[in-house]
């Protein structure tokens, strides 16, 4: 397709979503009333940045379903992401959504070198969380055997793996090294394996990372970007030449802005992705912030697709981190010591990696209200700090208590977070 | 009938303990009695001292964290057996111990050990009316 083409294709999608959400969805009447527009005022592309900014702050005030342009009889589907304050952010679909977002799937895969003849072994985890149904649903379109086997038991994946002739794997890069990690324990050769390429997402990774995982497993490693919010995998993907995810442009349309100034910057520069769904039925979404930091590329690509290419994400215009492919915020943390003993200790968190897996420790500065004379209060309050901060996260966490004043602090701000994975 | 003794939270690095008893001893105060609860990770230093509101003033300048708590000192027959039998009487009184610890010091013929109860005030009463001597906090910062 041509640029030109493209863009009036997506011009009119544009004007038809701002139409249906002006129409349908509270949030964004008063959005556009508040910025004095009318949906007729959006006459070309250049238009996009007189819309407004969405933010998840915004899914949060209107949850669950106060973003839905359609009636609930409407949806088929419900998915959702973690949230910072323990109430997730609720996606929904119409049946043209999921065969939309099935076909989008399906188009990356494909780029990826999946094909019907493929056996497609999905180890991510399936639930509320888009990415499994994402590329089962991408996997089946195409015509592959997909081999639901979910998250977890290493072995079993493995031997799954080896019997059932896997031809692509599909979950986060972390995992595939687990994997890689666990067969040279067992001293099991990728040669006895049958795959010959990996889908990698849900987290961001390095090209080492990609070539040590292709080197290990024997295969061709691609990564996807999608999050929930906009649709969940299938917003963008990289084909076989390695050289960034194309953005699938006809339902999605892209901008980088400066995340200070919100400032649209000219193509080439680097800032934060902002995303505005042009297709979407029940969770259509106006110039999302991302949070993701990237560059997009529009020159050719050598595969032939014209669409633009997003790099790999290079890191976060806020606190998130992505631990064992898990949003995590620093404040979610705050508040579970918050509520431990109604204090604010100073706390800093440790990410690292020990071989393969995301570790977190908490170091948290002792101070009056939560130091106990004995020894075993103590300790319960560090079991109970754990375990709160497992079902609040989703993520384990060691919590490691420190004398006061032992967290560097700069201008008298401590430094929140140290992670030492290498990017 | 009460000691005063001070609880720091210490980190389990090296030296920590050195600045602690540094600390102490550059404003004249006597450590008379300690012990040390561990983790791997860190421990709890527990003292009794000769001037306690001093010491904890002290180390709170110092950027420790210090709480202060009620502990009992009890006189223990010097002898085998002696121990258990007051261990005994609490059992029978139904006092739980929350830990203890020995005091360097004897007092007349007798050992000194330091209890830290989860109800004080019932211990001190199942002790006394069992005959069991328990010191009083000046008899014990100045042994």
């Amino acid at each position: 397709m041509s640029r030109a083409a493209l863009e009036q294709l997506q011009l009119l999608r544009l004007q038809q979503t701002v139409d249906r959400v002006q129409q349908k969805v509270p949030c964004y009447q008063e959005k556009f009333a508040r910025a004095q527009l009318n949906p007729g005022d959006i006459k070309s592309l250049d238009d996009l940045r007189r819309l407004p900014f969405t933010t998840k702050e915004d899914l949060r005030q209107n949850y669950p379903y106060g973003m839905f342009a359609v009636p609930m009889r409407d949806v088929v589907r419900i998915h959702s992401s973690s949230g910072t304050t323990g109430k997730p952010t609720v996606v929904g679909y119409t049946r043209n959504d999921i065969r939309m977002w099935t076909q989008m799937v399906a188009r990356f895969m494909t780029a990826a070198g999946v094909d019907i003849n493929d056996i497609v072994h999905i180890a991510f985890g399936y639930g509320l969380f888009t990415g499994a149904f994402g590329l089962h649903y991408g996997a089946e379109e195409i015509g592959s055997s997909v081999i639901p086997i979910s998250s977890g038991n290493t072995d079993k994946q493995i031997m799954i793996m080896q019997d059932y002739r896997s031809t692509a794997l599909v979950c986060t890069p972390s995992y595939a090294l687990t994997i890689a990690d666990r067969m040279e324990q067992k001293g099991i050769s990728p040669k006895s394996l049958a795959l010959k390429c990996g889908l990698f997402g849900g987290e961001p990774w390095s090209d080492e990372m990609r070539r040590e995982i292709e080197q290990r497993l024997g295969l061709l490693a691609t990564d996807n970007y999608g999050l929930s919010e906009v649709m969940g995998p299938g917003i963008a993907g990289e084909c076989q030449y390695q050289q960034g995810m194309h953005i699938f442009e006809d339902h999605f349309i892209p901008e980088i802005i400066d995340p200070d100034t919100e400032e649209v910057l000219p193509p080439g520069s680097v800032g934060e992705l902002v995303l505005s769904s042009i297709s979407k039925e029940a969770f259509p979404i106006l110039r999302y912030r991302t949070r993701d930091i990237t560059r997009l590329d529009y020159t050719p690509c050598a595969c032939g697709r014209t669409h633009v290419r997003m790099m790999k994400t290079m890191g976060r215009s806020d606190d998130m981190l992505i631990i064992k492919g898990v949003n995590v915020f620093p404040t979610q943390i705050e508040e579970v010591l918050f509520q431990a003993e109604g204090c604010q200790p100073h706390y800093q968190l440790i990410v690292d990696r020990e071989g393969s897996m995301d570790t977190l420790e908490i170091q948290v500065e002792v101070n009056e209200c939560i130091f106990f004379d004995e020894m075993r209060k103590q300790r319960e309050f560090v079991d109970k700090l754990q375990k709160k901060i497992m079902s609040v996260l989703g993520v384990g966490a060691k919590v490691k208590l420190v004398e006061p004043s032992s967290i560097t602090r700069h201008e008298g701000k401590a430094q929140r977070v140290i992670d030492r994975r290498k990017r | 009938m009460k000691v005063e003794q001070i609880s720091i939270f210490i980190e389990n690095k090296s030296g920590r303990l050195a600045d602690v008893t540094q600390t102490l001893g550059d404003s004249g105060i006597n450590i008379r009695a300690l012990s040390l609860a561990d983790t791997s990770d860190f421990g709890i230093l527990r003292l009794i001292v000769d001037k306690s509101n001093l010491a904890e003033q002290t180390l709170k300048e110092r950027g420790f964290t210090v709480s202060k708590t009620e502990v009992i000192a009890v006189e223990v027959p010097d002898r085998p057996a002696g121990m258990a039998s007051i261990l005994k009487i609490l059992d029978a009184g139904q006092v739980n111990v929350e830990y203890m610890y020995a005091f360097v010091e004897r007092c007349g013929g007798n050992a000194v050990i330091i209890f830290r109860f989860d109800d004080p005030e019932a211990a001190i009463k199942v002790l006394t009316s069992n005959g069991v001597h328990v010191l009083e906090g000046k008899q014990v910062y100045n042994m």
